[in-house]
């Protein structure tokens, strides 16, 4: 990993409404590429992003750029350059496209040519309800909110979840494009996207950090792969291959 | 004829003043999810101050009477937002505590207005013409309903302006879908709190000083009495609602003057019969999100 780190997480410990979510999460995100957290479902990687964002109750000491900002708000952890895509998209249903990506804009000139390029769809959908847009129109709305920013870290949430491999090649390549210009931790279930997309791989399980290494080193260890995420990946896929089915991880408990 | 039209448009001025008191409470359970019971203290409080200005400036003017509308409007404003500011944002996301401080300046404050102007009601006229009557269709509409719907179709005209184009608008109708997200974009949602109490305040402060004229006095439990009908309109129309609230303003009030008018002066009762049934049958209420 690099040496300066954009995000140094220690200790990290979530609750949700008093019930222990996150037990102990220690780990650095380098300041650039994508870095994939990945893991059964349920042991809370999606928690993870939420406390470091602090939507949920935590403790511990979350550092971005090595200034701290596990004491502040929300929304004061935004305003120093944290992106975030909410796993399930979260678009405002009722708002129009324009609207839902006018709110997202922070600064004096957000990148709007850039989100146009990468998600023409959307230009062309500006006065349309972002509630009746599909489910991969609506994740384009989402990644695009928070890149009309110049921020210093996206946190992404699942951004292939639920959507036809056709959308999720868009998305991944979104992505991709968009790591060019701002380091992503990235919550992915999709092993083919991750292995496309990731250079590092945190795994998480039973609310600890079990595992460092790089993507590949993970996925293409077929051992570890199955010992770490409860799954056989298949390491004959490269890393610009198109995924032609999903090949996602093994539930720890099941789906509420 | 003459008396159906009369009970109808009787009821949708009655319901335009529902809806003045509905609108803020709507919009401040929809952002916040706080019940807000002191909103009935903005409304007396407003009144009040509206006759203290009408009283000051002669009752009979038109001048007096858009002053005590602006001053009314204004202290209902200021009244809310310090409630906003003192009492409901150090409980944040405490909805029980926030409801309970609530309920409890609702009492406080009729205490002291007592304390202040007594127990008594005070009776007001305003201009002449608020005591006559326009003939439609054979019907002799009290004046007061006219000016009570113009009122209330300027608030809401005004309301969904503001809401659909103005930023803080659309941070408002964004954070009664999703407040968390609304702050995961890096914008201070609290702040939308004070300005949803603030313009729920100053709607309920025009509400207060249009209700004194309409009822001819001010007291101590005006607000009171209409925070009742506000509450069950918001729940009807579906809480957060203000398309919902405006459109059951309406219904409850009309189905309030038919019944009382020609079921015997059932017209509460059938409110409340109402309410029971939406709430049986459609939780959400008519406009509102499915929870």
């Amino acid at each position: 990993m690099s040496a300066e780190p954009i995000l140094t997480v220690r200790n990290l410990r979530c609750s949700i409404a008093g019930q222990q979510v996150v037990e102990d999460v220690t780990f650095d995100v380098p300041a650039t590429g994508i870095t994939a957290v990945l893991g059964r479902n349920g042991v809370g990687k999606t928690s993870t992003l939420r406390g470091i964002l602090g939507l949920i109750h935590r403790r511990g000491e979350v550092r971005l750029a090595g200034e701290r900002i596990d004491g502040l708000p929300t929304h004061r952890i935004v305003r120093r350059g944290v992106g975030y895509v909410p796993e399930d998209r979260e678009v405002f249903a009722k708002l129009t496209v324009a609207e839902n990506l006018a709110l997202a804009e922070r600064q004096r000139e957000p990148r709007r040519e850039f989100v146009a390029q990468l998600f023409p769809d959307l230009v062309a959908r500006r006065d349309q309800q972002a509630g009746t847009l599909s489910g991969g129109q609506q994740q384009m709305v989402s990644v695009a909110r928070a890149l009309l920013n110049d921020n210093r870290l996206l946190l992404v949430d699942e951004p292939t979840k639920g959507l036809a491999p056709k959308i999720v090649t868009e998305v991944a390549g979104a992505l991709a494009e968009a790591s060019k210009i701002v380091p992503i931790l990235l919550v992915e279930q999709n092993l083919d996207v991750v292995r496309r997309l990731a250079d590092d791989a945190i795994v998480i399980g039973g609310g600890r950090v079990v595992h460092v290494g790089t993507a590949r080193e993970i996925l293409d260890d077929e051992d570890l792969t199955r010992r770490l995420l409860g799954v056989h990946a298949d390491p004959g896929h490269g890393a610009d291959a198109v995924p032609s089915h999903r090949t996602t991880l093994d539930s720890e408990e099941p789906h509420a | 004829m003459s008396t159906l039209v009369l009970t109808l448009i009787t009821g949708v001025g009655l319901g335009a003043l529902y809806f003045l008191v509905a609108s803020g409470l709507s919009l401040i359970y929809g952002l916040m999810h706080v019940l807000n019971f002191a909103h009935g203290a903005f409304l007396t409080l407003s009144a009040f101050m509206g006759w203290m200005v009408a009283q000051a400036l002669g009752t009979d003017s038109w001048g007096s009477f858009l002053m005590s509308l602006l001053v009314g409007a204004a202290v209902g404003a200021v009244f809310a937002t310090l409630t906003e500011l003192v009492l409901i944002r150090p409980l944040y996301e405490r909805h029980i505590e926030q409801v309970l401080v609530t309920v409890g300046l609702s009492f406080a404050a009729v205490a002291l207005f007592e304390g202040i102007w007594g127990t008594d009601p005070i009776h007001i006229s305003g201009p002449p013409w608020l005591r006559q009557t326009t003939e439609v269709l054979g019907a002799r509409i009290p004046n007061t309903y006219w000016v009570l719907m113009i009122a209330a179709v300027l608030v809401l005209a005004g309301l969904v302006l503001f809401l659909k184009k103005t930023r803080y608008g659309m941070i408002i109708r964004a954070g009664v879908e999703n407040r968390a997200m609304v702050t995961a974009l890096g914008i201070d949602v609290r702040r939308s709190f004070t300005l949803v109490f603030a313009i729920g305040g100053a709607a309920a402060g025009i509400g207060g000083v249009l209700a004194m004229h309409y009822s001819t006095f001010v007291s101590a439990h005006l607000g009171a009495t209409l925070l009742i009908f506000a509450f069950i309109v918001t729940v009807v129309g579906g809480l957060g609602s203000l398309t919902g609230a405006a459109v059951a303003s309406v219904v409850v009030a009309v189905l309030q003057q038919f019944a009382n008018f020609y079921l015997g002066g059932t017209g509460d009762f059938i409110v409340v019969i109402l309410l029971a049934v939406v709430l049986l049958v459609r939780p959400s209420g008519l406009l509102g999100r499915k929870a």
